[in-house]
């Protein structure tokens, strides 16, 4: 059996300061989920991104990327990243912003050039390779930042609260455009917002996570048909999903209270 | 000021308060008979330029050719100086309050030692320019190569890349737009530091730059000389300004917001 995608087992994080960040916490994402991490701010759930991108260390437990202590043990194997805001270098064009995973570890020219177009062409930015990041307008900014994640072929995504600054017409089509990436390539997804009813309208898997130490406090299969669209968000189950996380949140939310 | 005034208005404006206090002065000399040697002319300014032009153009070759030196010298220095202190925290620790030193001292303080120290009078009076000229650059470049957008920083890091490649790709144009900031104070510094050091040494002969002419014009009561090489000194601050606005422009003008031409 393969391993998973992410294995943490007991990973723990304890902040300079004293604070604990995140309780231990025990995470498997496997190839092709699709996994929603929901919690009221401050939950630590972008400390617990951080450390499944290995750009913090845990203080306690283990972390394995396909079973490797190291995430980029495997080069054929990556991740992509997407921050909360698009995070892109305002000096250069939005070509040269895609292309630069792929600059950085020295890909062959040809080749980088051609995964940049294609990467462009699958989050609808064609025709903008030659514009700069200030001439294009937030949500467009936001897709050329999902663009830098997918330009790796990435086999794990990590999205920290991709759309919250965008309005929700916007977000809602770029929802439908990620899952539409998603489907046709399948990676793994871990993808962190304090929306529920974005958790549950992507996701195959909704962690609640609750803070003050962050941690698990329910977890929530989505198992709807596929594809998903706008009728999925009016129907029954989508609203007793949506309930039932909204449920778990106010709950941990309410206990951190006391 | 409004920002919605017309182009044109930008220009007309100051255009019209010079042509008003040109008049009035010129209007006041001629009606009061003030001596040329006490208060001269505009009119009597604009002659002496012309007259002695052949002396004050050499001289303004020279204070600006120490200016743009200084200029040169402090941008090589202070660049080399702020790479080196984002490099290494223990080198910034230990070095960076010399710099702040060297700021803090007026240069007047400074100029009669290094005249005294290096021979060539040219070469001191550059230096004592580049002392005066490179604090802005070190200051500001240094804080660019630090203000690097975390979120950048970190998928730099994410995608391994070497500490040559976050220097070029990352630090270098986050901190183009400090740099040229520095660089626009760092330009009027280089000729105010010329022109003190210049005072100070009291260089005449071939190598006398526009101070020595202002020195001497003061001592031999050529008051219309005076402000003509005043003129001089000015017209070599707001070019030098204007270069370095210039060059921001280019380097910048698309991507930054400070270059950027604002909402009409």
């Amino acid at each position: 059996m393969t391993p998973p995608v992410v294995h943490a087992r007991g990973v723990a994080k304890r902040f300079r300061d004293g604070t604990e960040a995140l309780a231990p916490v025990d995470l498997a994402v496997h190839e092709g989920e699709f996994v929603a991490v929901v919690g009221p701010s401050g939950c630590g759930k972008t400390t617990l991104l951080n450390l499944l991108a290995g750009l913090a260390r845990p203080t306690a437990g283990t972390l394995l990327w396909w079973g490797a202590p190291r995430p980029d043990a495997d080069r054929s194997r990556r991740f992509g990243y997407v921050f909360q805001s698009p995070t892109l270098m305002p000096w250069a064009d939005i070509a040269t912003n895609v292309l630069l995973p792929l600059d950085l570890s020295g890909a062959p020219r040809a080749e980088a050039e051609r995964a940049v177009a294609e990467a462009l062409a699958l989050v609808a930015l064609d025709g903008f390779a030659g514009h700069l990041p200030r001439e294009l307008s937030g949500g467009m900014q936001m897709r050329a930042s999902i663009a830098r994640a997918l330009v790796t072929r990435p086999a794990l995504l990590l999205m920290d609260e991709p759309f919250a600054a965008l309005d929700d017409f916007t977000r809602q089509r770029l929802d439908d455009e990620l899952l539409a990436v998603w489907r046709a390539r399948r990676f793994a997804v871990v993808f962190v917002t304090h929306n529920v009813a974005e958790a549950v309208y992507l996701s195959t898997r909704v962690l609640v996570m609750g803070p003050r130490p962050g941690r698990f406090v329910d977890e929530v299969a989505v198992d709807a048909p596929w594809p998903r669209g706008d009728d999925f968000r009016t129907t029954t189950a989508f609203a007793a999903l949506a309930r039932r996380v909204t449920r778990a949140v106010a709950a941990a939310a309410a206990g951190d209270a006391h | 000021m409004r920002t919605d005034a017309p182009r044109a208005l930008r220009y007309a404006a100051p255009l019209a308060v010079a042509a008003v206090v040109l008049g009035l002065w010129e209007a006041a000399v001629r009606l009061n008979d003030v001596p040329t040697w006490l208060v001269p002319a505009p009119s009597r300014i604009v002659a002496t330029l012309f007259e002695d032009r052949a002396l004050l153009l050499d001289s303004l070759a020279v204070t600006l050719g120490i200016a743009l030196a200084a200029l040169a010298l402090a941008v090589v220095l202070g660049v080399t100086a702020a790479l080196l202190f984002v490099q290494s925290r223990w080198l910034e620790v230990s070095l960076f309050p010399y710099a702040v030193l060297l700021q803090v001292t007026p240069i007047v303080a400074i100029a009669p030692l290094i005249i005294i120290w290096v021979k060539d009078t040219r070469v001191a009076l550059v230096m004592c320019a580049t002392v005066v000229a490179i604090f802005p650059i070190i200051s500001n470049t240094t804080l660019g190569l630090r203000s690097v957008d975390p979120g950048l920083a970190a998928l730099f890091r994410m995608n391994r890349a070497s500490r040559w490649q976050v220097l070029a790709r990352l630090r270098i144009p986050s901190a183009l737009p400090y740099f040229f900031g520095g660089l626009r104070i760092a330009s009027g510094l280089a000729l105010i530091g010329a022109v003190v050091a210049e005072f100070v040494a009291g260089t005449g002969g071939a190598g006398a730059g526009l101070a020595y002419q202002i020195l001497l014009a003061g001592i031999q009561l050529n008051v219309p000389r005076l402000f003509a090489a005043l003129v001089l000194i000015a017209a070599a601050g707001v070019a030098l300004f204007g270069a370095s606005v210039l060059a921001a422009r280019l380097a910048l003008g698309r991507w930054h917001e400070s270059e950027l031409a604002p909402p009409d």
